[in-house]
């Protein structure tokens, strides 16, 4: 099992839009590989005998009643947006020329 | 965008080819909240107006299903004749596209909550059974708008703006097994099937399936095998199908599209093809998404579903009346023919008929007037019959007020017509028409003397036994009444006041 790298965790950061600072890359990689490393673990007592499983308590039929709650006012919802127009959201072009 | 393709003449292409099907229909639910957060469902509000902290991603948020969503989708599936999961899961659908937020949706994987059922439909007198595969719960995406270049399209596009309102909107799927052995009639059992599918799930109550709101929509899958062959051909999948018309008439041109290439010796590629309404045509879509992994896995946001058996039981019990079950009920009532009966399904005058019976028409009566008359004029409008403005309780009265007498047909077609130019209820017409039959004898009487004198070679004929002449001078009373003479009574006055009975 490599190590994680500074140059992963400035990436992961990137892709999770976070601006991190270089004594952070530091220390998260530190981290993340002791996180990794327990998450590893698992895989040592997984045998064919136990079934993979997706949640780590056995609870079924969480829902909700169908019943309105108030949402966000558009303001508040785009305000996190790097752009906006006409109150909609606005995203860089999706496909490429060669498409 | 290559529209140059040539086609096969659907019948040359059918002698040639067998067709097999498949249909993906997501039908949106009708829950006054979305599927994992209580933001409002409503069609057409400002853009970002129905958005929260689930349904846009934001950090710390986590999704609850929504429970009359997952009982809307068990009674789709129990009307379909599916089993019921004991258990399953969402599952997320990996991909990198702006109309989901989270980069994932919500879905169902290998864990589907319904399996293997199936839907009759009948086409040409034919009953075909269409299998069910399976019946899933997901979430609707966003609404995208692509800005710049010159099609609107996503092609040429220079950015895009999303308005998230529909996203986390609940989403049924319902997917079909391969259809094969429908030859010919390939674009009919297509259009049957989702023509009996939106009535279902009308009947159940759990969404308003109006296609043209995009609140059901179609995914149209065609292969073509040679005649004879037991292998399967290379199959496209068609989006953005959303009428019934269109249903029929993307099977039909993907069948003369492939049949071209194949008996030209080239190959289908596998691919999503997009439907224009205008044309009829579909154009190749973007075949890059094609190879895409979605890396499905478990959503562990949301706990497993595991439907209680006697709750199951009890929804199946619970049903309505199933729409061909009702259809065969009602046929039966009516007393009338296969046939006809056809006629008023595919005309959507079934329900109409059927609450103008319960206003008090004769059967006979309501199908006369909504398969006749009214359809006609809904067909030069070119609207829908139920969007005609006149009601099965208006029609009913048209109904009663000409068996009593006091108008005949031609009288009634003008009723018809005032009430569907808002002139009022069907008395109001009469009365502002003055549409009544003209049973005064003393009246019938003057204008038959009239008509008599002034056609007095006709009425020698009649006197002098040529009975058939007097057809021209009941004509002529009609004309001098305009219509509002009782047809069979001023004939008894005419043959009377000649001397011939």
């Amino acid at each position: 099992m490599s190590a994680i790298t500074r140059d992963e965790v400035a990436h992961l950061a990137r892709l999770s839009r976070l601006a991190l600072a270089d004594e952070e890359l530091d220390h998260f990689a530190a981290q993340l590989d002791q996180i990794v490393g327990a998450v590893a673990r698992v895989a040592e007592v997984a045998a064919d005998d136990i079934p993979p499983s997706s949640h780590a308590l056995p609870l079924t039929n969480v829902f909700r009643p169908d019943e309105i709650r108030p949402s966000l006012a558009p303001e508040q919802a785009l305000s996190g947006a790097p752009a906006v127009e006409d109150d909609r959201f606005r995203v860089p072009r999706i496909l490429g020329e060669e498409a | 965008m290559a529209d140059t393709e040539t086609l096969m003449p659907y019948d040359e292409a059918l002698e040639r080819f067998e067709p097999v099907l498949g249909l993906e229909t997501h039908v949106e639910l009708g829950t006054a909240s979305k599927m994992f957060c209580g933001c409002p469902t409503e069609f057409g509000a400002p853009p970002n107006t129905q958005v929260c902290p689930v349904c846009l991603a934001l950090p710390g948020s986590l999704p609850v299903a929504n429970a009359e969503a997952i009982e809307s989708t068990i009674r789709i599936g129990l009307a379909l004749n599916c089993s019921i999961a004991e258990w399953c899961r969402f599952a997320r659908k990996n991909y990198f596209y702006p109309d989901m937020p989270k980069n994932y949706q919500i879905s169902q994987y290998d864990e589907p909550l319904c399996t293997d059922g199936y839907l009759d439909v009948v086409v040409d007198g034919r009953t075909v059974r269409i299998e069910i595969e399976r019946v899933h719960l997901e979430e609707d995406t966003g609404k995208s708008t692509h800005v710049g270049g010159s099609t609107g399209r996503i092609h040429g596009a220079d950015y895009s703006i999303v308005d998230y309102n529909r996203a986390g909107i609940p989403l049924v799927e319902i997917v079909t097994k391969p259809i094969a052995g429908t030859d010919t009639l390939a674009p009919e059992v297509a259009r049957a099937y989702v023509t009996e599918l939106r009535e279902l799930v009308r009947t159940l109550g759990v969404s308003d399936v109006r296609m043209e709101e995009g609140s059901m929509r179609c995914d149209v899958n065609v292969s073509l095998m040679p005649r004879g062959s037991s292998e399967w051909g290379t199959r496209t999948e068609t989006k953005n199908v959303n009428s019934l018309r269109s249903v029929e008439r993307a099977v039909r041109g993907e069948i003369e599209r492939q049949a071209a290439i194949l008996a030209d010796g080239g190959r289908i590629t596998q691919e999503t093809r997009h439907f224009h309404e205008e044309t009829g045509r579909t154009t190749s879509g973007r075949s890059k998404e094609e190879a895409q992994d979605y890396r499905y896995f478990p959503e562990p946001d949301l706990l497993p579903i595991a439907p209680d058996r006697e709750w199951v039981a009890a929804l199946k019990a619970a049903l309505p009346e199933l729409p061909s079950v009702r259809r065969s009920r009602l046929q039966a009532e009516w007393g009338v023919s296969d046939l006809d009966m056809a006629a008023m399904h595919n005309a959507d005058a079934i329900e109409l008929v059927e609450a103008t019976v319960a206003a008090g028409a004769p059967a006979a009566d309501a199908r006369k007037w909504w398969m006749g008359e009214l359809a006609r004029r809904a067909n030069e409008a070119g609207t829908a019959l139920a969007e005609l403005s006149i009601t099965p309780a208006e029609v009913a009265r048209v109904t009663e007020l000409v068996a009593s007498g006091a108008l005949n047909d031609k009288l009634a077609r003008q009723v018809l017509e005032g009430v569907l130019a808002g002139e009022g209820s069907p008395d109001d017409v009469v009365a502002k028409r003055g549409l009544q039959i003209v049973n005064d004898e003393g009246e019938l009487s003057a204008i038959i003397d009239k008509v008599l004198a002034d056609n007095a070679d006709a009425a020698d004929k009649v006197r002098s036994g040529k009975v058939a002449a007097v057809g021209a001078l009941v004509g002529g009373v009609m004309k001098a009444s305009r219509g509002k003479a009782d047809a069979a009574r001023a004939r008894e006055l005419i043959l009377e006041k000649l001397g011939v009975s």
